[in-house]
């Protein structure tokens, strides 16, 4: 046996043991899909983050760290259910999540409730910023609307690409133009 | 469960990736590289555990070599093989820095864990450990005396004294070190 080996193979079991022994806050993974490599956080309570590859992911680690806890350890097994309605869903045969989600990340209760409006968005279709603001109770606050997807920590999962502009321009989002436009094909069957 | 965290607390990833090799190294040199598997999970079991640990500011790999030490030790008494065999002064220059022997022996750790583990297996426990902290892992004298909680002249008589009997083990033949 060659020590990569024997360090790989140790490390994985180290992941197990640890999310058997509930001593793992945030477990992480990293996921192969066609829009790139996906960075995926789950606490107990749900999916608490999805990050493109752009993202440093030293970072992401560091802020897991600070605003969740310290103990993030990769372990993929934990993130199995999610790799496979992401690659289902990708794969244009899954139309919802069943996941559940930690919204902790989001900041501002009018974040919050714009992001629990999303997943109300059926797939395939689109709503303007304005209508997303008024669905989360603040018909004026379209701006605010617009960032709360720009900050959506969970997005595809949270279908935050399914907000455009008045008019239908894209608007922005957080993994790039080029997904959102990608994401909005695959729904509209194309 | 969320812990109550330190402001600046790293992620337990990032301290395990920083730390895996030494620790796995050490274990493969402490218990070989069958147990090691096992004593690897534990160590860093324990300091998942414990994180983040209250002394940030610390040394963390001090306080992780610590860990996988004791974690060996418990293993090896468990194991039945007590063999805290107290060092004797000896005669040997116990200023010798890591020499042909030593050389030899990162050339056998590069190549494979169960050549490392043939190399020093034979060692009492506080010779194998200080030689494959200072050799394997470059520990200075004094870092070796903190985990193994003696003073650094018996470290550095541990040391020597494990040099001098892998040395003695090439003579007769019966330990081959490749560089």
């Amino acid at each position: 046996m060659t020590y990569d080996t024997l360090l790989a193979r140790s490390s994985d079991a180290l992941a197990r043991r640890a999310i058997d022994a509930d001593l793992v806050d945030v477990a992480v993974a990293d996921l192969d899909t066609v829009l790139g490599r996906l960075f995926v956080a789950a606490t107990a309570a749900g999916i608490v983050q999805v990050a493109f590859a752009e993202v440093d992911r030293d970072e992401l680690l560091t802020e897991l760290a600070a605003r969740v806890s310290p103990r993030v350890l990769e372990a993929p097994a934990r993130l199995d259910d999610a790799r496979r309605q992401l690659d289902e869903y990708l794969h244009g045969t899954r139309r919802a999540f069943d996941l559940p989600v930690d919204l902790q990340l989001a900041r501002g209760e009018f974040r919050h409730s714009v992001l629990a409006q999303l997943p109300l968005i059926p797939y395939g279709a689109t709503w303007n910023y304005a209508e997303l603001a008024a669905a989360a109770g603040r018909p004026t606050a379209v701006r605010a609307a617009g960032s709360g997807c720009a900050t959506n920590p969970v997005p595809i999962v949270v279908p935050c690409h399914r907000v455009l502009r008045t008019g239908g321009a894209l608007g922005g989002y957080v993994g790039g133009l080029d997904r959102k436009a990608w994401l909005l094909a695959l729904e509209a069957g194309g | 469960m969320i812990t109550a965290m330190h402001p600046a607390a790293p992620p337990f990833q990032r301290f395990l990736l920083e730390h895996r090799d030494a620790v796995l190294r050490l274990l493969v040199g402490m218990v070989g590289p069958i147990d090691a598997e096992d004593c690897f999970q534990e160590s860093f079991l324990k300091a998942l555990r414990a994180w983040p640990p209250a002394d940030l500011d610390g040394r963390l790999d001090t306080w992780m070599l610590t860990i996988a030490h004791r974690t060996a030790l418990d293993h090896l008494r468990r194991r039945g093989a007590i063999d805290i065999a107290l060092d004797h002064a000896g005669e040997l220059d116990s200023q010798a820095e890591p020499d042909e022997v030593g050389a030899g022996l990162l050339g056998v750790w590069a190549q494979t864990p169960d050549g490392l583990w043939a190399a020093v297996g034979g060692l009492p426990n506080r010779q194998r450990a200080a030689v494959v902290l200072r050799v394997v892992l470059d520990q200075s004298h004094a870092q070796v005396a903190g985990l193994l909680d003696c003073s650094e002249a018996a470290a550095r008589r541990s040391y020597a004294d494990g040099l001098a009997a892998l040395r003695a083990r090439i003579a007769d033949g019966t330990l081959e070190v490749t560089r």
